[in-house]
């Protein structure tokens, strides 16, 4: 794409921005890679693109073809959404917006000599690092996991995927009668109401198909963790019969070929069709790079830049992070932080002041039919005392009860955070 | 790797600079965060309000509207509540200033 492209279509975005034509002068445009093209990364890698003008080179590193959204992802599982509905291609980030796509892994960070090492071979300069890795599972804690093929007969579905087709094709293929059994990890995990809607669309699915069939709800936290009233309203009314929630089951290991859990302190469950979420942590690279400062677990990030505590010119986004007090691990909370974090690096690329104000919100919704959506919504706002984003009294709040509106906008939310995210 | 300075001063000389001070960047950040329901810089796909081009005035008396719950609302009522009257004014103008 020539330049002169580039200036037209940041002037027709009416993008406020830095001049774009310091890649001209001497080829020293400041260069930023991105590591991973989820929620966070690839709004990161947009956004950089857009409020520099076009004058930051961004390398995004992805190892998958396209962009899979796990939001909607449980209406696969519960059938009335395809997985072509919630794949996204990532070309609109490079024709539109000039983003650098690189099909590759990352295998080690470098952070005294700026580099990343991929597998493929290649190493990647940056003058800022973005690392918005996601998700890796804990299977150390579960020990039947990780017997050879166990990973592909107890599905997690906890990454949207070939994992969410293959759990939709087990539950067609179980019989009517049969048993869904699904745990549930202690929080913090990747989308707190996420298992509660699957439930439902399981539910949704086993009404209409399967009625004799059922749903167990395995949980290890103390209660549901998000939306509680809405989503036991649901199962005691709308899947009376079918849905089954039990408390405090800390799942501790997986007999797969007896498709058994077992569990801290409970009696042992069997089922037709076991679901395991296991617990979770902050992607691999994170992890092994020593940015998860939490526990071994979690990444601590200055939530005025995402800038990582542990490593200069490195920034976390997304589920990788230790959240601040009420902040969700969602697709929608990645997005904000991966435009609060470009909005950060092109001030700091361009010594401008960083926005000493971050304010941004999280919407989400779950669907409890096919049709039908309960929400959560919360507005964060940083305090400069605490050095942290905390939610603003007052704000926030819950649907009042299950309703079809809300599936409309539910389904336009997806639209518009699809396109904002890679479009 | 820093953008040069002699760049930064041309482009603040470019006459855009007055819409680019901090305080604009911070509106833009703050704009920014509704863009996940309401489209990049207000354009929205279809099922959601455009806010792109849309009157300041009339984005700032709706979201007063909803945070004292003369407007019903499913999700707007609880978020309008997160932001300060100055934030919405600020905001509203953004949007108000964004080609539809």
């Amino acid at each position: 794409m020539q330049r002169r492209h580039f200036l037209q279509t940041g002037s027709a975005l009416g993008t406020v921005g830095l001049v774009s034509a310091c890649a001209n002068l001497g080829g020293h445009a400041p260069k930023v890679v991105v590591i991973g093209g989820g929620y966070a990364g690839a709004t990161a890698a947009k956004y950089i693109r857009m409020w520099s003008n076009y004058g930051i080179q961004v390398s995004l590193v992805e190892p998958n073809p396209s962009f899979i959204s796990c939001p909607i992802s449980n209406l696969v599982i519960g059938g009335s959404k395809t997985i072509e509905d919630i794949t996204t291609p990532y070309d609109n980030l490079v024709k539109r917006h000039g983003v650098q796509l690189v099909r590759d892994r990352v295998l080690s960070i470098d952070s005294d000599k700026r580099l990343v090492k991929l597998a493929g071979g290649a190493e990647l300069p940056y003058d800022r690092l973005i690392v918005s890795p996601g998700v890796d599972f804990m299977w150390e804690t579960l020990p039947g996991m990780n017997k050879p093929g166990a990973q592909d007969q107890v599905l997690h579905a906890w990454k949207a995927g070939a994992q969410t087709v293959a759990l939709r094709r087990q539950l067609e293929a179980m019989p009517d009668g049969g048993v869904f059994a699904m745990s549930i990890p202690l929080a913090p995990y990747r989308c707190p109401p996420g298992p509660y809607e699957r439930a439902c669309q399981v539910a949704d699915y086993f009404s209409k198909a399967k009625p004799k069939s059922k749903v167990l709800i395995l949980d290890a936290n103390d209660d549901v963790t998000s939306k509680g009233p809405l989503f036991k309203k649901a199962w005691t009314e709308r899947y009376k019969g079918i849905v089954e929630y039990r408390n405090k089951h800390n799942v501790t290991d997986v007999d797969v070929a007896g498709k058994t859990l077992k569990f801290e302190f409970n009696d042992d469950v069997k089922a037709n069709v076991l679901n395991v979420i296991p617990a979770m942590r902050a992607g691999e690279i994170a992890v092994k790079s020593g940015l998860a400062t939490a526990n071994q677990r979690w990444c601590e990030v200055d939530f005025l830049t995402f800038e990582s505590k542990a490593a200069k010119n490195v920034h976390v986004l997304g589920d990788s992070i230790q959240i601040a007090p009420g902040m969700p691990k969602s697709g929608h909370m990645a997005n904000q932080h991966g435009k609060t974090c470009a909005a950060a690096v092109v001030a700091l690329l361009s010594d401008h002041p960083v926005n000493t104000l971050p304010i941004y919100n999280n919407t989400c919704y779950s669907f409890v039919s096919a049709q039908e959506v309960v929400h959560v919504a919360s507005v964060h706002r940083y305090d400069a005392a605490q050095k942290t984003m905390l939610t603003v009294p007052g704000s926030g709040g819950v649907s009042a009860a299950a309703n079809a509106l809300e599936g409309h906008y539910a389904l336009a939310w997806a639209r518009n955070i699809w396109a904002d995210t890679l479009a | 790797m820093k953008l040069p300075l002699t760049l930064l001063t041309a482009w603040a000389l470019s006459g855009l600079a007055h819409a680019q001070t901090p305080d604009a960047l911070q509106v833009r950040s703050w704009a920014a965060s509704c863009a996940n329901c309401h489209g990049t810089q207000g354009q929205a796909q279809p099922g959601m309000v455009a806010l792109a081009g849309v009157p300041k005035e009339l984005i700032v008396q709706k979201m007063q509207d909803y945070k004292t719950g003369r407007l019903p609302a499913t999700v707007m009522q609880q978020l309008a509540k997160g932001y300060s009257d100055e934030q919405i004014v600020a905001i509203a103008g953004y949007f108000a200033a964004q080609k539809k």
